[in-house]
């Protein structure tokens, strides 16, 4: 069958639409603000370290120059505390923000966050199970990451199981509506188990608030695959969302599989958010403030967005790390406070700051 | 060559049936008004040749059984203009114009020069050039009609099912629109499918005319067979009176019963 719009074979004579995509001038102040941050990262603390020694000791590493001017404590601190912890603000921040982006794109939902589904709750509980029931020496490190991950896919897959058993596959408000019951079932017995076990009460609401471990490499390294692999997902799919955006009946009349598209990106999105609750705990607010911030200045696409949001997110937590370590040094503040007592009154500002500039 | 063609076509929505053993062939290139009281089942109906709810019977596109058609080759086979169609207010138009390209693309989702020099072609031919880099959110009503009949004109389907595409514009508005889809129907031999509730403008442009009434088709033919007093009076309990302008019907409110 002939195509058919005829349009004219001749060329225009005019310059091709495109979509903006990441527009140049928000890519480079996003990157310079992820840059920033991670220098303030890797500087800040209890030990002042000297921007031009860091480099130095960088460069030794690499083997460009034979001797780092830190002694031994200062690189101990420098490469086995400071660098990890700062990736691994980075790795938490960025994926929460590009999975709260997609969430709110799936869902047709501005206020969806990548705790929608129960992920919070389900890893809240699994953590709470592993605080209070396992032996503390298997508790501490290895186990705790696990089950709050165990926890958190859990509790999605029964929001799932329940979203399409009402038969509505394609009305997203189920899916809401059932992550909002399997959140407060989840909810009450992680609350219950937490009542028989009060010794353990502090431990496990230190957790729930929310704290980046000052464990050295191995949680970047448990976390590095299922961040990659997730934003990957979101990123090839990224224009997805964009017809996505346009609700579900067009997408699906513009061809799209509407139930699969939006069962991957969930996937992709909750198993990322799952792998970094489970290292970080609870960090509120990202998914949501970074996103809708970035649509506020740079009003753009999805397919803008989502990249945006994994940088800008990167870069937010890592300055709330900051402040988490350094406002009460040498105590240190539950991350979670510093995002929602900086992040909630920032966007205020933005939102404010905008509505006058439109009106 | 028949465009769209049904058998026993009926849809069960919930556990009313709100379309029923609909047989219909449209032959390419027609223009078919489609009318009907609220909730007479003109949308579901259209919804159901697009294959966007369940149905039981059979639809048929060019011939080809549409059940055998995967999603993509459905939408590059037929279009749909939405009666509300969802306009994000922080996409441009171009962006959204080249979201039509959908079902053209590879797996990757990557658009290449000919899908934007597609969309380009089409939002010249619209007048919309302009205001390519204009966000969805600023634009008139107007405006936003035309970029959505863009997007479902980029999709490069020979099948175009429109719902309500008037209701939003004012009398001018209303003309130009219709105007223009009429003129694109034959610079490119569309199928157009509207469904409309104005019965006079629906009857300008129109060649054939379907009323539906409780999900089955109680008359079909040119507009003056189907636009009679009588049976407008019955299915929309109306009362009008046909008159005839520039040699079209024209259907008039009046507050006098027609004498029987």
């Amino acid at each position: 069958m002939p195509p058919a719009v005829e349009l004219d074979a001749a060329a225009p004579a005019v310059q091709p639409v495109r979509a903006r995509g990441v527009a140049p001038w928000w890519a480079v102040a996003a990157g310079a603000f992820l840059v920033l941050s991670l220098v303030a990262g890797v500087l800040a603390g209890p030990l002042e370290l000297d921007a031009g020694d860091v480099v130095r000791s960088a460069l030794a590493k690499l083997g460009l120059i034979d001797s780092s001017p830190l002694g031994e404590t200062e690189e101990a601190i420098l490469w086995k505390l400071r660098v990890p912890r700062v990736v691994l603000a980075a790795l938490v921040g960025g994926m929460l923000a590009i999975a709260g982006a997609t969430y709110q794109g799936v869902f047709h939902n501005p206020l969806a966050d990548p705790y929608l589904l129960g992920v919070a709750a389900g890893a809240g509980l699994g953590a709470t199970l592993a605080i209070s029931y396992l032996p503390r020496a298997l508790a501490g490190q290895q186990l705790l990451p696990l089950a709050a991950f165990a926890g958190g896919a859990a509790a999605v897959a029964v929001t799932w199981a329940i979203g399409r058993s009402s038969g509505r596959e394609r009305d997203v408000a189920t899916f809401v509506l059932a992550g909002v019951v399997v959140a407060s079932f989840f909810t009450a017995v992680q609350t219950f188990v937490q009542q028989q076990n009060s010794d353990t009460l502090q431990e496990v609401y230190s957790w729930i608030l929310g704290a980046l471990p000052s464990s050295g490499w191995s949680d970047v390294v448990v976390l590095a695959p299922y961040v990659v692999g997730a934003t990957a997902v979101i990123l090839v799919f990224r224009r997805v969302l964009d017809v996505l955006s346009l609700g579900d009946t067009e997408a699906a009349s513009l061809g799209v599989n509407v139930g699969r598209t939006r069962l991957l990106l969930v996937v992709a999105a909750t198993v990322g958010t799952a792998a970094a609750v489970a290292v970080s705990g609870l960090i509120a607010f990202v998914g949501i403030i970074v996103p809708h911030t970035i649509r506020l200045l740079a009003g753009t696409s999805y397919r803008g967005l989502l990249p945006l949001s994994f940088v800008v997110g990167a870069g937010f937590l890592v300055l709330a790390d900051v402040i988490a370590r350094t406002a009460l040094s040498p105590a240190e503040l539950p991350i979670g406070v510093v995002t929602a007592f900086f992040g909630g009154p920032f966007f205020v500002l933005v939102l404010r700051t905008m509505r006058g500039g439109r009106s | 060559m028949t465009a769209i063609s049904t058998r026993s076509l009926s849809v069960t929505l919930g556990r009313r049936l709100v379309v029923r053993d609909v047989d219909l062939d449209v032959p390419s290139g027609q223009w078919v008004g489609l009318i009907g009281p609220n909730g007479a089942g003109k949308t579901t109906l259209l919804r159901a040749v697009a294959g966007l709810v369940p149905y039981d019977g059979s639809v048929t596109l060019h011939g080809v059984p549409a059940h055998e058609l995967s999603r993509r080759d459905r939408a590059r086979e037929l279009a749909v203009v939405p009666q509300e169609p969802v306009t994000p207010p922080w996409l441009t138009v171009s962006e959204y114009v080249l979201l039509g390209r959908t079902p053209h693309l590879g797996p990757l989702g990557r658009e290449s020069g000919e899908d934007r020099d597609a969309a380009t072609q089409v939002l010249e031919r619209l007048d919309l050039l302009g205001q390519r880099e204009r966000t969805l959110g600023t634009l008139s009503g107007g405006e936003r009609q035309r970029v959505v009949v863009a997007r479902a004109l980029v999709q490069e389907a020979s099948i175009v099912l429109l719902d309500e595409p008037t209701a939003a514009l004012d009398i001018g508005h209303q003309q130009q629109a219709l105007e223009l889809l009429d003129t694109l129907r034959g610079e490119s031999a569309l199928t157009l499918v509207a469904a409309m509730h104005d019965l006079t403008l629906a009857a300008q442009y129109a060649e054939r005319m379907i009323l539906l009434d409780e999900g089955c088709v109680v008359a079909d033919g040119a507009p003056e067979e189907v636009l009679t007093e009588i049976s407008i009076a019955r299915h929309y309990d109306a009362q009008i009176r046909v008159v005839r302008v520039d040699d079209r019907v024209a259907v008039v409110p009046s507050r006098h019963r027609p004498q029987p």
